[in-house]
């Protein structure tokens, strides 16, 4: 009753209401047919690893019927690798190498971050650019003069080699991040904490790290993903299999000659893609959280 | 006990741009001063050379009788208000007042009183849980007050710190900023581009041009007596008028010659202070309340003359007249009862008692 008498006073409203809405629906539609095409090009390889990790070795070596269909499901990969010794030897030298470079990273590009954005000193412009352009060269040109160094240094076929190169990889990058949000606080904020009376140490540890959280969380997540996945360098400095992380563990030892232990394989690799997901999953709720807070912050 | 001293203080910045050209200055203990000028005069650089903030390239400031000129900002005990009040934006009212005292190694307990104490005169207790994205810009102005006063330094500075503001909440704030000068007494130095702001806030008032100090005084004083055209254009809204004119000699008395063929005699007891003058192009400065209608005229010295008014603003307590002498505008100010239309004639009476002569090559008020 009351609709029609508002469509006979405002019918030019309704129109209006009602072009905007299928115009909306429209844009929804094409949103979620993208995105649902793009899900399936990401998620299929994932998700035939994940079956081809449940298969046995017969039905993956079968040859017949529709490979996206496991016959009998069994968890035999899953339980071969965790009781493996050097499986789990693979993953705490992951696990060692990439919680040390995260830490060392961020403590030296927090460090570097801090000077070149608030420290002003003869070439500290050059010195900033000088930090990315060192990003630019590929790890696959560094890694000839790295072997020599790190051979000389006596760290060949060592974690530690690691836990010294993977830095050359992160360093560069989360300065950059750094040296960006931090460039971003206003300088007042600074001279404020200056005239309180705290000296470059505490302005940096209480006003900067704080304010900056989500840059230095962006900056985690950066070298962690880095150090975890790392791949041409451990490949080049380690061939003794009790110093291999996880990622050139799996391959170098699940592939013997031409036999390919394709079940623990793809179970490898899917328990080591693990880590990184969870970090992902708890850090992003913090990195929003303090994205969100600084855009509301006016 | 803390007076400030600047003493032949120059500041150049790197690529050779001089902000400060060499000025003195003597603050007194308690003394509410306020730095006036045109936006790039050299205020901010001046103050922050006080709050250690940049370096002075020569001359030497002191605070509280000790040079301080290599003293690093925290040990200079000033505090600062910001124009953007550079509140830590992770850290609550309280935390962001109680930060300067804990770096500083306070009790806990003294702490609390005293930033107790400092949110109930300014009057923002409620607050002090709240982070500085939920307050309001005038609550932000307090606690950056606030973060001030819990540290009961010699000397506060204040750089533009109503320029964020609105219209009515700048008032509001600078009442307020009058207020607890007068319950903390601390020495200030504050910075403005607004002379109504200097005007209404400071005991005395600096004015800067160009990286020199124009004028030093009472903001009576300054707006009675300039002692250059600057200061005379820049302090009192609207601005002063002024008319160029000519000085004339005629049997001992002297004379000036407007536009319009206007003729005012100088009164006598200026003849001497004038006389220089005489025979040369002068400015003839006056205030446009003392270009009004005619009243008051038994008494000495009012000159009477005819102008058109071409655009007339009335204000309420007064009303506006825009008149043309040949070409310069001219402000005066009635009473809004008198009647005023644009383009009639009227009579309007120049109070030559409060009139100013400025030498027009060296700018100076005679
Ligand atoms: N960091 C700086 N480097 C170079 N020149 C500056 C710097 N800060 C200010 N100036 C210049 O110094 C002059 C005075 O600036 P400032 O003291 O900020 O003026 P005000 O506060 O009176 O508006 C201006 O010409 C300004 O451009
Ligand atoms: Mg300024």
């Amino acid at each position: 009753m009351s609709a029609t008498t508002a469509s006979r006073d405002a019918p030019g409203i309704y129109h209006k209401a009602g072009s905007l809405r299928s115009e909306r629906r429209w844009a929804l539609w094409t949103a979620y047919a993208s995105l649902i095409v793009a899900a399936i090009i990401m998620l299929a390889p994932p998700v035939y690893m994940f079956l081809t990790s449940i298969k046995t070795s017969a039905e993956i070596a079968d040859l017949g019927g529709n490979p996206w269909i496991v016959r009998s499901p069994t968890l035999e990969n899953y339980r071969a690798l965790l009781s493996s010794p050097m499986f789990m030897g693979f993953f705490w030298n992951s696990v060692k190498v990439t919680l040390l470079v995260v830490a060392v990273s961020m403590v030296i590009s927090v460090l570097a971050a801090f000077a070149l954005a608030r420290m002003r000193f003869w070439g500290s412009q050059w010195l900033a650019t000088g930090v990315f352009l060192t990003y630019l060269v590929p790890d696959t040109l560094l890694f000839i003069p790295l072997y020599q160094i790190v051979g000389s240094l006596g760290l060949l076929n060592s974690t530690w080699g690691l836990v010294l190169v993977y830095p050359t990889l992160t360093v560069p990058f989360c300065t950059w991040i750094m040296i960006g949000y931090f460039a971003s606080i206003p300088k007042e904020l600074d001279e404020a904490a200056l005239i309180d009376g705290a000296n470059w140490m505490q302005m940096l540890v209480r006003i900067f790290i704080p304010v900056a959280l989500p840059g230095i969380i962006a900056a985690t997540i950066f070298a962690f993903t880095v150090s975890w996945a790392a791949f041409v360098y451990p490949t080049a400095f380690i061939t003794t299999p009790s110093e291999m992380p996880l990622t050139i563990g799996v391959v170098s030892q699940l592939i013997r000659g031409d036999t390919f232990a394709w079940g623990q394989l793809m179970a490898g690799a899917l328990l080591a893609a693990l880590p990184p997901v969870i970090v992902y999953v708890f850090l992003m709720d913090y990195y929003i959280a303090g994205l969100t807070a600084g855009a509301t912050k006016g | 006990m803390a007076q400030v001293s600047i003493r032949k203080v120059v500041k150049a910045y790197e690529g050779g741009v001089q902000a400060v050209k060499g000025i003195d200055l003597e603050i007194a203990d308690h003394e509410f001063v306020v730095l006036v000028g045109p936006s790039g005069c050299g205020k901010s650089t001046t103050l922050r050379m006080i709050a250690g903030l940049e370096e002075i390239t020569s001359g030497e400031i002191a605070i509280g009788g000790m040079v301080v000129n290599d003293i690093p900002p925290r040990d200079r005990d000033i505090a600062m208000v910001f124009q953007n009040y550079a509140l830590y934006p992770h850290m609550s009212v309280y935390d962001n007042m109680a930060f300067g005292l804990t770096l500083r190694k306070f009790p806990k307990d003294e702490i609390k009183r005293r930033v107790e104490n400092a949110a109930r005169i300014l009057d923002i207790t409620p607050l002090l849980d709240r982070k500085p994205k939920a307050l309001s810009g005038g609550q932000r102005q307090r606690v950056a007050m606030g973060r001030a006063i819990v540290r009961d330094p010699k000397v506060f500075l204040f750089d533009e710190p109503l320029s964020n503001l609105d219209a009515k909440l700048r008032v509001q704030m600078r009442t307020e900023i009058k207020k607890v000068h007068q319950t903390v007494k601390t020495t200030t130095v504050y910075v403005t581009h607004d002379q109504v702001e200097a005007m209404t806030l400071a005991d005395r008032v600096v004015v800067m041009n160009h990286g020199v100090i124009e004028q030093v005084g009472p903001p009576q004083e300054l707006y009675h007596s300039p002692n250059t055209r600057f200061v005379a254009g820049f302090i009192g809204s609207p601005a002063m008028n002024f008319i160029p004119a000519r000085m004339e000699n005629g049997s001992g008395a002297l004379r000036l010659n407007l536009p319009n063929g206007i003729v005012l005699p100088v009164p006598a007891e200026r003849t001497a202070r004038y006389g220089a003058m005489a025979g040369k192009e002068v400015l003839f400065g006056i205030r446009p309340e003392h270009l009004t209608e005619p009243k008051n005229l038994d008494r000495q010295n009012i000159a009477v003359f005819e102008l058109t008014p071409e655009v007339i603003e009335p204000m309420g307590m007064e009303t506006l007249l825009h008149l043309w002498m040949q070409g310069h505008e001219v402000c005066s100010r009635i009473d809004p009862t008198t009647p005023a239309e644009p383009g009639r004639p009227m009579q309007v009476a120049a109070d030559l008692n409060h009139m100013h002569i400025i030498d027009p090559e060296s700018g100076r008020v005679l």
